[in-house]
C-alpha cells in the first residue's frame, strides 16, 4: 500500500507539522516504505490468535488508591514556560 | 408541510468525586489559584507514567451495576489524539474498544405519565482536560491544568430520544442517578455534568436516520432544551428551503439562543485512537464487582415504588419525594414522626410548605431551616386538633424565620384552635346580630351568604375556631335553632 500525496498532507496537518514543497515527495516515499514494510504484518495468519493490547500478555494494571499526593509546586513548573501571568500558562490566544 | 420527527442522543460526561485525578496523586478539588492542582503527570512532563485510580473504577462499575449494565471484565485504554493547548500530551486518555461499562438502560417518565426506556450504549471512563481562559488577557489565551486529569465517566446514550423535553427528562433522570450514586455531585455550575447531544431530523415513517449534528456546551437543563428546539428548527428550515444538513460540531450560545458551527473541531474529527501502551488492560474481576454492588444504595426508581406502596401515594408524589436521597430520607423522617397512616399529610407538607419555602430562599434540603422532627411536631398540633391547617401554615412560616418549636410558637402567639363550644357560639351570636340584614337575606334563601357568616366568626375568633364545629354551630343557629 503506498500513500497519495493528499493522505501525506493530512497526516502531516494532523500532526501540525509543516512539510515544504522540497520535502514532499520524500516524505510521500519514505513513509510509504514504512508502511508497506509494516504491511507485511496482515499477511500472517492470525486466527485462533486473541487480539492484545498491550506487548506484555498477561499482565494487567495496576490501580492506586485515591489519596492525593501531590503538593502545589507550581511556581517551580512554571520555571520553564515561556510566559507565565497570574499563575495561568501563557498560550498564543485560541478562541472559538 | 413535511412532518418531522426528532432523533436525540446524549453524551454526558460526569465529573466522579474522587479526591485525587484519574491517573495521578494530584488534587481535584474545585476553585483552587490555578495549577496548584496540577503535578508532573497532568503537565505532561517526560518520562512520567499514568497510575489508574482504583476509586475511578469502583465508581464507574457502580454506575454500570445501576443502570443493569455489563461490566466488561477486561478493558482497555486509548489515546485521543488532538491538538490544543489545554491538552498538554497532544492526547487524552479515554477508552475506545471495550469501555468499562457496556449496555444497559434506564426509564423515564413522560408528560402523559408513560414511562420510556432509554437505551445506554456504553459508559467509558476518561480524563478531563484543563481550561483556556481568555478574558483579561491581551492578544494571549491562559491556561489552567488544574482540571487536567479529573476523572470522568462519559455515559452514550442511543438515539432513542424523540423530543427536547424527553432529551431533558433522560438528563435529569441520570443526574438523580449520579448523585444517588455519589459518584458525580452534579453540581452543573461548575461544569461537574455536561452534556452534548446529537441531534437530526427525519420524515415521519422514515427508518433512515438524518444526518446528524453535535450541538456542545450544554451545562444547564433549560440549555438543553432550548439548543435542541433551536436545532431542530434550523434543521428542518435548511431541509425545507433545498438545502441538506452538514455533519458538523456546533456550539450553543446562550446569550443569542443560537448555535453556530465550530470548523476547528471538524479538522480534528480524526482522532486516530490506539491503545495507550502506558496502560495495562484493566482486569475487573466478579469479586470486585459483586464488592461493589453490595454498595448500591436503594436507587430512585426503587424508592418511588416503595413510597408509593407503603405510604399509598400516588406515582407523582412518590417521585418528587424520591427527588434525591435527601429529600427522601427527610420525608421518612417525618412520616416515622406523624405515623404511616399519615403519611399523605407529611408528603403535602414536604412538597408544599417545605419546598416553596426552600425554593425561595435558595436552599437545598440539607440546609434546611426546619428540621423533619420540628415538622413532624407541627403535624401532630394538626393531627390532634390544637390548630388548624391554616393556622399551622402560620406556624410554619414563623418557625422558618424565628427557628423556634411548633408548640412554643402556638402557646407565645396565642394560637391554638378554639375548640369550646360555648366560646364558639358566642362569637356567632355577636355576628348575627351585627349583621341583620345578611340574616334575613340567608334564611329568604341566600344560601351563599353561609361562607360570609363563616368568615365573619373566623376573623372575630382570629381565624382559631375550629372549622368543624364553627360549621355544625353556625348552621343551626342561621336556621334559627
Amino acid at each position: 500500500m503506498s500513500l497519495t500525496r493528499q493522505e501525506v498532507e493530512k497526516i502531516a496537518h494532523l500532526a501540525r507539522l509543516r512539510i515544504t514543497e522540497q520535502e514532499m515527495p520524500v516524505y510521500v516515499h519514505s513513509l510509504s516504505a514504512i508502511v508497506e514494510f509494516v504491511d507485511q504484518l496482515a499477511k500472517a495468519d492470525v486466527a485462533g490468535v486473541a487480539p492484545m493490547a498491550h506487548p506484555l500478555a498477561g499482565q494487567t494494571q495496576r490501580l492506586r488508591a485515591d489519596e492525593v499526593t501531590e503538593t502545589d509546586r507550581h511556581e517551580k513548573y512554571q520555571a520553564n514556560a515561556p510566559a507565565v501571568q497570574a499563575g495561568l500558562y501563557l498560550v498564543p490566544r485560541v478562541i472559538e | 408541510m413535511m412532518d418531522w420527527e426528532v432523533v436525540i442522543g446524549l453524551e454526558i460526561h460526569a465529573q466522579l468525586a474522587t479526591r485525587s485525578k484519574i491517573f495521578s496523586g494530584a488534587a481535584t478539588a474545585y476553585g483552587a489559584p490555578p495549577n496548584t492542582q496540577a503535578c508532573l503527570v497532568d503537565l505532561a512532563y517526560p518520562g512520567v507514567l499514568p497510575v489508574l485510580n482504583a476509586e475511578a473504577v469502583r465508581m464507574a462499575v457502580k454506575f454500570g451495576l445501576a443502570i443493569g449494565a455489563q461490566i466488561s471484565e477486561r478493558s482497555i485504554f486509548a489515546r485521543k489524539n488532538y491538538f490544543y493547548p489545554d491538552l498538554p500530551k497532544g492526547y487524552q486518555i479515554s477508552q475506545y474498544e471495550q469501555p468499562v461499562v457496556g449496555r444497559g438502560s434506564i426509564t423515564i417518565a413522560l408528560d402523559d405519565g408513560e414511562a420510556k426506556t432509554i437505551g445506554i450504549t456504553r459508559a467509558h471512563l476518561e480524563e478531563d482536560a484543563g481550561k483556556s481562559l481568555h478574558e483579561g488577557l491581551a492578544n494571549a489565551s491562559g491556561i489552567d491544568l488544574n482540571r487536567a486529569g479529573t476523572p470522568l465517566l462519559e455515559i452514550v446514550s442511543e438515539p432513542d430520544m424523540r423530543s427536547a423535553k424527553e432529551a431533558v427528562a433522560y438528563m435529569k433522570k441520570l443526574h438523580m442517578l449520579v448523585r444517588y450514586l455519589e459518584i458525580c455531585d452534579g453540581n452543573m455550575q461548575e461544569g461537574s455534568f455536561r452534556c452534548d447531544a446529537n441531534v437530526s431530523v427525519r420524515p415521519r415513517g422514515e427508518r433512515k436516520f438524518g444526518t446528524r449534528a453535535e450541538i456542545k456546551n450544554l451545562n444547564s437543563f433549560r440549555f438543553v432544551e432550548k439548543a435542541i428546539q433551536h436545532e431542530v428548527a434550523r434543521q428542518i428550515d435548511l431541509i425545507e428551503s433545498g438545502g441538506h444538513v452538514v455533519q458538523e460540531t456546533r456550539l450553543y450560545d446562550s446569550d443569542k439562543d443560537e448555535t453556530r458551527s465550530m470548523r476547528s473541531k471538524e479538522e480534528a474529527n480524526d482522532y486516530r485512537y490506539f491503545p495507550d501502551p502506558d496502560l495495562l488492560p484493566l482486569a475487573i474481576d466478579r469479586e470486585f464487582i459483586e464488592a461493589v454492588r453490595t454498595t448500591l444504595p436503594e436507587l430512585p426508581d426503587q424508592k418511588a415504588a416503595r413510597f408509593a406502596s407503603a405510604f399509598q401515594l400516588s406515582a407523582y408524589d412518590a417521585q418528587v419525594l424520591s427527588a434525591s436521597r435527601e429529600m427522601g430520607a427527610y420525608f421518612e423522617a417525618v412520616v416515622e414522626h406523624v405515623g404511616a397512616a399519615q403519611a399523605k399529610l407529611a408528603a403535602n407538607w414536604v412538597m408544599g410548605e417545605l419546598s416553596s419555602a426552600l425554593n425561595r430562599d435558595g436552599l437545598e434540603i440539607d440546609a434546611t431551616r426546619v428540621g423533619s422532627r420540628s415538622l413532624g411536631g407541627l403535624l401532630q398540633r394538626i393531627i390532634d386538633g390544637t390548630i388548624s391547617g391554616k393556622i399551622a401554615k402560620e406556624v410554619f412560616e414563623a418557625m422558618w424565620s424565628e427557628g423556634r418549636e411548633a408548640d412554643a410558637i402556638i402557646e407565645a402567639k396565642g394560637l391554638r384552635q378554639i375548640t369550646d363550644d360555648g366560646a364558639i357560639a358566642r362569637a356567632i351570636d355577636t355576628v348575627i346580630a351585627a349583621n341583620p340584614q345578611q340574616l334575613a337575606d340567608y334564611r329568604a334563601g341566600k344560601d351563599k351568604l353561609f361562607g360570609f357568616f363563616v368568615g365573619q366568626v373566623m376573623k372575630a375568633t382570629g381565624g382559631k375556631a375550629n372549622p368543624a364545629q364553627l360549621n355544625a354551630l353556625l348552621k343551626a343557629k342561621l336556621g334559627g335553632g
